[in-house]
């Protein structure tokens, strides 16, 4: 087990990358600390598996350098770096046993039959797949596959860092919270650093101490689910976090205070910066209806179980709140609050606003 | 999944029509000639089984099929190992990959004739590229018209040359299509060149494996047009093969009886031992 | 370069070699070839070529080849579509006995058929003509092309095919229209080995010919027993032989690797 750390990472598929829209990686400085839970999360082509390849050697980064504690390994192969990675599609060797599968990384590096025997055993127990040890693989379910490759990874004491590629794509529905909460509860147990990409939000909060969101190969933001949901750093976390999206709204900047629709809007704390392009951000959890405040016609109502989302028209902008009991009728003419902590400027979709009192 | 429909019939109806006139009408006729005997002029004889028996007893054919065995089995296990060894090597992407699977698919494309003829020419003492090179080059006496070892590893050679580029084609199509995971995965446990090829190669190429050997195998064991058009079945009868015999018998000799029951023993051996490969090759995905 | 990409090298020179002396003798003169060895055309000729493009015997024995031998891709492939969408799409009485029973039909060894063939394609009064070597031919394509399409058939989802009668397409409107371009690549790989198996094929045609539909390479036959040693018009007609190969091969060259691959066992 060891702390990662990247610098300076870059990399092309481009032999000649001119441009930075050349990058499939813009420019990584990171430090996975040792033992973490971590996340990378972001949509599909934003890096993150690019980024993946990288730390388990598959790939070599067009510039910068991947340390594990300190050592660079940045030539290495994959077999010289420790790690283990667990692929979208469970990767098993079709014709050996169950019990083979698992014990297949460590016969490849010599460690001897009764330290096999006792890992394998040991994994199997955490995986709850004791009692298949002796069935060929190829006759495993999807889930059991997934499984075995992640007990596969598991299975050596010694590795620095297990990652997982979108484990979760192929598992029915029914099946994934099981397996998601056995992961955790693994993560738990062997206390290794892991590594875990995702597209989807639910997987990556439920499963992260740490979750990293990547857009467009950068990294827009680090912090705890709670962080992430609380106070983004980028609209785009805001927009991609969160079940609907935080609401994006343009705004005027004008003597340190913020308009929205030619009304004032109040603010979480003191507005940094000048010029570009201002949007106020904030979650529908934080709007109410109020007696008075903005002006809004509602549009439309969605009930989705627990709550239910209105939609009002501020003058010609959409605005989303999350309501819990009664809630207006469609075309009803409403007023709107945004709840000041909760309420903040974005310019050029980085934040712009210091944390209130 | 699928769904009853008898009306399917219909469908299939124009293949089993064509396919029956050219397999049942013949397969009658030759069924007819094995248990009669004729003179000519149309006047038949029943004849039972004797056909059949005399067929199984005789040495020729013990003698024509054991070469046939040792034909099939000796191309077997050159081209199938060669034809994978030769596809595990090629690049997975790269512009010279369509131009090598071109020309390595021309082979199979010449008339069967041709590409006996074409042997004969290249084979030549004093005239071929090949007999020159051995005979006045690298001093080895080699002539197929006269030694019947030097016959038998020139329809080997030729076999080879004729058909490994079918094992090639289809091992490398199922190389082709196993995801990049699978290696990586490999790479990251650690697995050797060998164990990769033992565990993950291999067992994806199962069913394209089964499908080449089934086809070569078939194919020569009915062998008939390079083989004859290059020795003839020679020297002596060295390189007779089943067909090669069977065609003797029955257009040489015009012994219509024993050729019949000769042609209903051969096709009666391809099928068993067709079916029996491939009952050894997907046995496992039974279980 | 990699030290391992040296073997598909060897192997690619190795079957060129013998193609290469072919090409080569047949831009010799009788003279040069009788003389001695020569590794290049030391007086270059055309004139074996002259002989075949002058010979009606010769340049009919090539377009008959080129005749029969589409006819029977053609008859082939088109039976064989429907065929392969039943097995692909439809379970009913004894599918998997007729499935297999076609198959056995690619095993039969061409030698078995010969005599019973000439005996009834003379009955039917089609002996020598183009279509009876068509139709003959069908005994081993026909079940080759039912195999190749309903593996690609297989690969395409039965939604397609609800998804058009829900929109109210006729039967023959869909499998015209929608699911034939679908399949287009299987289509081509089929008729491919058709092409291939009829056009390499030489038993059956020699034996269902005599003036009228006498295949090129047949001819050749003739030649090099009665004529005695005419190696370079040997080697000319030879080469002439492997163009329409050549040609069709680098129509499918990027489907052919997949071709077999798809079929089912």
């Amino acid at each position: 087990m060891a702390k990662i750390t990247l610098s300076n990472l870059r990399h092309s598929y481009a032999p000649n990358p001119q441009s930075a829209d050349d990058y499939a990686l813009k420019q990584i400085d990171l430090d996975w600390e040792d033992g973490g839970a971590y996340a990378l999360l972001g949509p599909s082509g934003c890096g993150k598996s690019t980024l993946l390849n990288i730390i388990s050697g598959l790939l070599v980064p067009s510039e910068g350098r991947i340390l594990f504690d300190d050592r660079d390994v940045t030539g290495l192969p994959p077999d010289q770096r420790n790690i283990a990675q667990v692929f979208q599609f469970p990767v098993i060797y079709d014709t050996m046993s169950v019990r083979d599968n698992l014990a297949f990384p460590l016969r490849n590096r010599g460690v001897e039959e009764g330290r096999i025997a006792q890992r394998v055993a040991e994994i199997a127990r955490m995986l709850d797949v004791e009692d298949m040890l002796d069935v060929r693989a190829s006759h495993l379910s999807p889930d059991n596959k997934q499984k075995i490759s992640m007990g596969r990874g598991l299975v050596r004491d010694d590795v620095n860092v297990v990652m997982f590629d979108e484990p979760l794509t192929v598992i029915d529905p029914h099946l994934k919270w099981k397996l998601r909460s056995k992961l955790k509860e693994l993560h738990q147990r062997v206390r290794a650093t892991m590594i875990y990409v995702t597209h989807d939000q639910t997987e990556a909060l439920t499963f992260a101490d740490q979750v990293v969101v990547m857009q467009q190969g950068e990294v827009v933001q680090i912090g705890t689910p709670v962080e992430l949901f609380e106070r983004p750093q980028h609209t785009f976390v805001g927009h991609f976090i969160g079940s609907p999206g935080m609401n994006v709204l343009p705004a005027v900047q004008a003597d340190g205070r913020a308009t929205f629709q030619g009304q004032p809007v109040a603010l979480e704390g003191k507005i940094t910066g000048q010029g570009g392009a201002t949007e106020l951000g904030i979650r529908p959890e934080f709007v109410t209806f109020a007696d008075e405040g903005l002006e809004a016609r509602v549009r439309k109502v969605s009930d989705v179980g627990r709550h239910s989302v209105v939609e009002a028209m501020v003058g010609d902008t959409a605005v989303k709140a999350v309501v819990e009991g009664d809630v207006p009728e469609q075309g009803a003419a409403v007023h709107l609050h945004f709840a000041p902590k909760h309420t903040r400027l974005y310019r050029d979709g980085w934040i712009a606003t210091e944390v209130g009192p | 999944m699928k769904t009853e429909n008898a009306k399917a019939w219909f469908f299939v109806l124009p293949v089993l029509l064509l396919v029956a006139f050219n397999a049942l009408v013949p397969i009658m006729t030759v069924v007819n000639y094995s248990v009669q005997e004729t003179f000519g002029n149309n006047v038949f004889f029943w004849q039972g089984l004797d056909w059949f028996e005399q067929i199984l007893r005789s040495d020729r054919f013990h003698a024509a099929l054991g070469r046939q065995f040792l034909f099939t089995f000796l191309i077997l296990i050159i081209e199938v190992p060669l034809g994978i060894i030769i596809a595990l090597s090629m690049p997975k992407k790269g512009i010279w990959v369509p131009v090598c699977l071109v020309l390595m698919a021309l082979p199979m494309l010449i008339p069967w004739n041709v590409v006996g003829a074409m042997w004969n020419i290249f084979t030549l003492p004093k005239i071929g590229l090949l007999g020159y090179l051995m005979n006045d080059v690298l001093g080895i006496a080699y002539d197929m018209t006269q030694n019947p070892l030097a016959a038998w590893i020139t329809i080997i050679v030729m076999d080879v040359w004729h058909w490994t580029s079918l094992v090639v084609l289809l091992a490398y199509a199922g190389l082709v299509s196993i995801p990049d995971a699978y290696y990586q995965a490999a790479k990251i446990d650690g697995a050797s060149p060998w164990k990769v090829f033992r565990y993950i190669q291999l067992p994806k190429l199962k069913t394209v494996l089964t499908i080449a050997i089934l086809l070569r195998f078939m194919d020569s064991f009915n062998i008939y047009t390079e083989v004859f058009v290059l020795t003839g079945g020679g020297p002596g009868n060295s390189t007779t093969l089943l067909s090669i015999d069977l065609v003797k018998i029955a257009l040489g000799q015009f012994d219509l009886g024993p050729a019949a029951a000769m042609s209903l023993i051969y096709f009666a051996i391809t099928l068993l031992v067709s079916w029996l490969f491939y009952t050894l090759m997907t046995k496992d995905d039974a279980k | 370069m990699r030290k391992r990409s040296l073997i598909p090298i060897l192997y690619v020179a190795f079957l060129m070699l013998p193609i290469y002396w072919l090409v080569s003798m047949s831009f010799k003169t009788t003279n040069e070839i009788l003389s001695g060895f020569s590794l290049f055309p030391q007086t270059f000729t055309l004139e074996n070529y002259a002989v075949i493009f002058t010979t009606p015997t010769w340049y009919w024995g090539y377009l008959n080849s080129i005749f029969y031998v589409s006819l029977n891709t053609v008859i082939s492939v088109s039976v064989a579509l429907p065929a392969a969408y039943a097995f692909s799409r439809y379970r009913f009485l004894g599918d998997k006995q007729l499935f297999f029973w076609l198959l056995t039909n690619r095993m039969a060894p061409a030698a078995v058929f010969a005599l019973p063939f000439f005996q009834l394609y003379s009955s039917v009064g089609l002996f020598d003509t183009h279509i009876a070597v068509a139709l003959a031919h069908c005994l081993f394509n026909i079940p080759l092309a039912v195999w190749i399409l309903e593996g690609f058939m297989g690969g395409v989802p039965k939604e397609l095919d609800e998804t058009a009668y829900v929109d109210g397409y006729s039967f023959p409107r869909f499998f015209v229209t929608i699911f034939l371009p679908t399949i287009k690549a299987g289509v081509g790989v089929a008729a491919f080995f058709c092409f291939m198996f009829s056009w390499v094929e030489l038993l059956l045609a020699k034996t269902l010919t005599a003036v009228e539909a006498k295949p090129i390479a047949a001819e050749m036959t003739k030649t090099a027993s009665s004529a005695g040693y005419e190696l370079g018009l040997l080697a000319a007609a030879g080469t002439l032989t492997i163009i329409p190969g050549a040609i069709v091969i680098y129509f499918v060259r990027n489907y052919i690797a997949k071709g077999f691959a798809l079929g089912r066992v």
